[in-house]
């Protein structure tokens, strides 16, 4: 069998905006499989990294290999078909479609046909629009709302957006899926769902999944290891349970005065 | 040497008036992100102010006092049109898409522009709407035989003209950079959400600054229209879309690059028609506009800002 | 239905709608109703121009103002061909069969050149943001004007002039049924709902895989063509082709018939072309009230009901016709409604 290249890897990325370094020399080897989390405080550059991935904007400094490939400086639409499929932060439905439409444009994805067959309804068009509509049915199904696909995407309950974005995100067929702040706006419930439906996910398809999260509960109960970022700097990589007593990290989003309040319940801990 | 000195002037000349309302263009876009297409209606509008003002007003003796009350009072007619405009046709659609408010900037545009078409309702004192005939703008000031120096004919009032577009200019730089008022401006012109929880009356600001614009815009249009003598109600299309060009050129949202923009751009055209005799002369400033636009969209002056996502 | 061979498939719509606007012409003709026959005409090129724009405006929600432009080069590329060929007769036809070849050809020569003239407006363009693209639109469109304005070959200010009176009913009825086929198989197509994805949310839809810039200029080739094809239509029913029946002004006019009818409704666009073309006749005499009224118009529209008449909305979007598609989709596995 031939060595199958890593779905991603970030070697050194570094991003500056105009003066400002949001995140420097970036470093990230995602396996096939992998969840990975990536944390850190507001403004740390955990989006910033994420929008280098996607092709957002290229990278200052660095590399950023998709499967061996590198795709610095690549348009987004490309990363994506490389096997790079992301969410947004602030949701980003096509609003005024439905549930189906949103997903069957990301079928599309690589698609054979072009504006020609499509206008004279070619037989290749025809099979080729049978084909993406299961597809889009199919991924609706998995993520609980086959229900929903005649629906607009804007009159959907919270919960269901987020669903429909990893689903849309999904039918891309990628390699590696972002979330970004999958858990943002979902109460305990939701948030419990969610993190069964990201390990399901990647039992199902068999991707790499990176996830920027702020719920430590959330991204810790999926993540097999974890990142940190504070100010673009990566100050802390390992498994959930040595980040979570990371003197740097627990300082980073808490500051001092917590940290000896921490010091004194872990130690309580410790001698139970 | 000498068509060189000619060209040089000339252009000035017609690149002070492009630069006047340009600053219009680029302070509204600078607070609401809009292209007031009916600003160039404006220019118009002020021009046809004078006329009738200098049509009504007292004696018929061409003086400085006298052309200098008609400037200012069409200057504050437009900026009563400015607010207007602003008032009921823009700040309804403050939240909505930025497409919709450009329909509506040029739906305001073929009001003016075509209301003016319209023959006249109103009979005396004034024939107003004028119709689509171009008028006759009177002689403001006589002052007498052109300044030749080095076989270049400079008519006096170019000169004057460009004294005053000057002036205004400066005057201007100095409300936006040493005033509260241009303080405020500015701010909003970065943010104006935030501008607004700083306390700054964001609605006001952005009325104050369509107000400012357009009577910079009557004051070009008086000028013009005193060295130019035809006035028409589509006299400001043209000459609108290049002063927008010109703050695009200048980096739009910049008051400098709209000084500078309006007279790189006034210069370019007086250059290259001179020199090459060509009937292309509204071409040029469309085709610096695509090339701009193509080549360093943030214009001479402007800053580059990266979306967040 | 589905059984037919493609071509067929296709061009059903044509062979089905030619014949009854032909039966249409020759009663008109019969009956002397010239004036009714031309106010089709007229209703039939405008309704071309709106659901054209409307591609570019309406379902990717980009801001073109350089239709007329694009109409211009279409003109006028169909009248230097049926000024030079249209009287002689070719292949050994008589002459007015040979006439409407020339004719076909004519018009189809004007959408490839207008197309043409779309990709090479569109490429740069459409990387700008909305307003700015509206203002380089508007400029390329000017550019466009002055050029042939300035070009001996084209007739200059004074345009070309005796062109035959080649536009038909019938001719005029195959534009629009070939301009809604390609609007409506595109709205229900894959890449129509790309152009959708664009307009809602560009960024999403580029992370999703589309490649935006070249749907965008898809778009606007399409839609650069089809009003290529009104404007050779409209030349050969004037006889004539100046620059000043394509000013921006005439681009304006066709925003707002696509604003009216609703951004990105094939329907509204029809429906208000229609309207106000007949509205226009009624106020003929009245050329600068009309400009006024639009304005106004425009105005209102956007303060009161900025999605115009129709929205989004689709004729075919009413449960009427939903539910015949369902059944139809039920009855045979594994359709595409």
């Amino acid at each position: 069998m031939s060595d199958a290249a890593n779905p991603l890897e970030i070697v050194n990325v570094t991003m500056r905006f105009g003066g400002l370094k949001a995140l420097s020399e970036f470093n990230l080897v995602m396996k096939t499989g992998e969840l990975v989390g990536l944390i850190g405080p507001n403004g740390a550059g955990k989006t910033t990294a994420f929008n280098a991935i996607t092709g957002v904007y290229p990278p200052t400094e660095g590399d950023v290999r998709v499967a061996g490939v590198r795709v610095n400086g690549e348009k987004p639409h490309t990363i994506c078909v490389r096997g790079i499929a992301r969410t947004f932060q602030n949701i980003r439905l096509f609003k005024q479609l439905t549930a189906l439409d949103n997903v069957r444009i990301a079928c599309h994805a690589g698609a054979t046909t072009g504006f020609f067959d499509a206008l004279l309804v070619t037989g290749r068009y025809r099979s080729e629009e049978d084909r993406i509509r299961a597809r889009a049915e199919e991924y609706l199904s998995v993520m609980g709302l086959s229900h929903r696909r005649d629906e607009l995407a804007r009159n959907l309950p919270y919960g269901e957006q987020r669903r429909l974005e990893i689903a849309r995100a999904l039918a891309t067929g990628p390699k590696v899926l972002c979330l970004d702040e999958p858990a943002a706006g979902m109460n305990p419930a939701e948030k419990t769902d969610l993190m069964q439906l990201i390990r399901s996910i990647r039992d199902q398809f068999g991707l790499a999944i990176l996830v920027i999260e702020h719920d430590m509960r959330v991204v810790m109960g999926v993540s097999e290891r974890m990142l940190v970022l504070d100010h673009g700097v990566t100050i802390a990589h390992g498994k959930p349970e040595d980040i979570r007593k990371n003197p740097k990290v627990i300082e980073a989003y808490l500051g001092d005065a917590y940290l000896e309040e921490k010091h004194i319940a872990l130690s309580q801990e410790a001698s139970k | 040497m000498t068509e060189f000195l000619q060209h040089l002037i000339n252009g000035l000349s017609v690149g002070t008036i492009y630069a006047l309302v340009a600053l219009g263009y680029t302070m509204v876009y600078g607070v609401l992100k809009l292209i007031n297409f009916a600003h160039g209606d404006v220019y118009m509008v002020g021009a046809f102010a004078g006329y009738y003002l200098a049509g009504t007003v007292t004696s018929e003796q061409a003086t400085l006092g006298r052309a200098s009350l008609i400037t200012l009072a069409s200057m504050l007619i437009c900026g009563a049109v400015g607010y207007v405009i602003e008032r009921f046709a823009y700040r309804p659609l403050r939240h909505r898409a930025r497409l919709t408010a450009l329909i509506t900037a040029i739906g305001v545009s073929f009001l003016l522009e075509y209301g003016f078409q319209l023959d006249a309702i109103i009979k005396k004192p004034i024939e107003f709407p004028p119709g689509p005939s171009p008028r006759f703008f009177p002689v403001l000031l006589d002052l007498g035989d052109p300044f030749t120096f080095l076989d270049v004919t400079v008519p006096k009032f170019d000169v004057l003209a460009i004294a005053v577009a000057a002036a205004l200019m400066v005057g201007l730089q100095l409300i936006v950079y040493r005033t509260r008022f241009g303080t405020a401006m500015r701010a909003v012109s970065f943010d104006s959400n935030v501008a607004g929880l700083m306390g700054i009356p964001v609605n006001r600001i952005i009325s104050g600054t369509f107000v400012l614009g357009s009577m910079l815009a009557a004051a070009a249009g008086v000028i013009n229209a005193g060295a130019r003598h035809k006035i028409d109600p589509l006299f400001g299309l043209i000459p609108g879309l290049k002063a927008f060009v010109a703050a695009v050129l200048g980096g739009i949202g910049s008051v400098p690059g709209a000084m500078v923009g309006g007279l790189v751009l006034g210069l370019a055209e007086e250059f290259v028609v001179g020199y090459t005799a060509s009937s292309y002369r509204d071409a040029i400033a469309f085709t610096i506009l695509i090339l701009v636009l193509l080549l360093k969209p943030q214009g001479i002056l402007g800053r580059v800002t990266v979306e967040k996502v | 239905m589905r059984r037919l061979p493609t071509a067929v498939r296709s061009f059903l719509p044509f062979l089905v709608g030619i014949p009854i606007v032909y039966l249409l012409q020759r009663v008109f003709e019969a009956q002397g109703w010239d004036f009714v026959a031309l106010l089709l005409v007229n209703i039939g090129v405008n309704v071309v121009l709106a659901v054209s724009l409307n591609v570019v405006n309406g379902f990717t929600g980009q801001f073109s103002l350089g239709h007329a432009g694009f109409m211009a080069v279409g003109a006028y590329t169909a009248a230097r061909i049926t000024l030079s060929y249209a009287h002689i007769p070719i292949l050994g036809l008589p002459l007015e069969w040979s006439q409407q070849l020339v004719f076909a050809t004519a018009l189809v020569a004007g959408m490839i050149t207008a197309a043409g003239a779309g990709f090479l407006v569109g490429m740069p363009s459409l990387r700008l943001r909305g307003d700015y693209l509206a203002i380089v639109t508007l400029g390329f469109g000017e550019i466009i004007r002055s050029i042939i304005e300035n070009t001996k070959a084209l007739g200059q200010a004074t345009g070309l002039s005796g062109l035959p009176r080649l536009t038909t009913l019938t001719w005029v009825g195959a534009g629009v049924i070939a301009t809604l086929l390609m609007a409506r198989r595109l709205a229900v197509s894959t890449q129509g709902r790309a152009l959708f994805a664009i307009r809602e949310d560009e960024i999403a839809a580029e992370a999703m895989g589309v490649d935006t810039t070249g749907y965008k200029v898809r778009a606007f080739v399409i839609s650069a063509a089809y009003a290529g094809l009104a404007g050779g239509l409209i030349v050969h029913v004037l006889q004539l082709a100046t620059p000043r029946s394509f000013t921006f002004i005439r681009s304006i006019e066709v925003v707002v018939y696509v604003v009216l009818g609703g951004l990105g409704s094939i329907t509204g666009s029809v429906v208000s072309a229609t309207v106000l073309t007949l509205l226009l006749e009624r106020l003929r005499d009245i050329q600068s009230f009309r400009m006024v009224g639009y304005a106004l118009l425009l105005i209102i529209l956007m303060l009161a009901r900025p999605q115009g008449l129709f929205g989004t909305r689709e004729l075919w979007d009413l449960p009427f016709f939903k539910r015949r598609a369902r059944k139809a989709a039920e009855a045979t596995p594994g359709v595409t409604p």
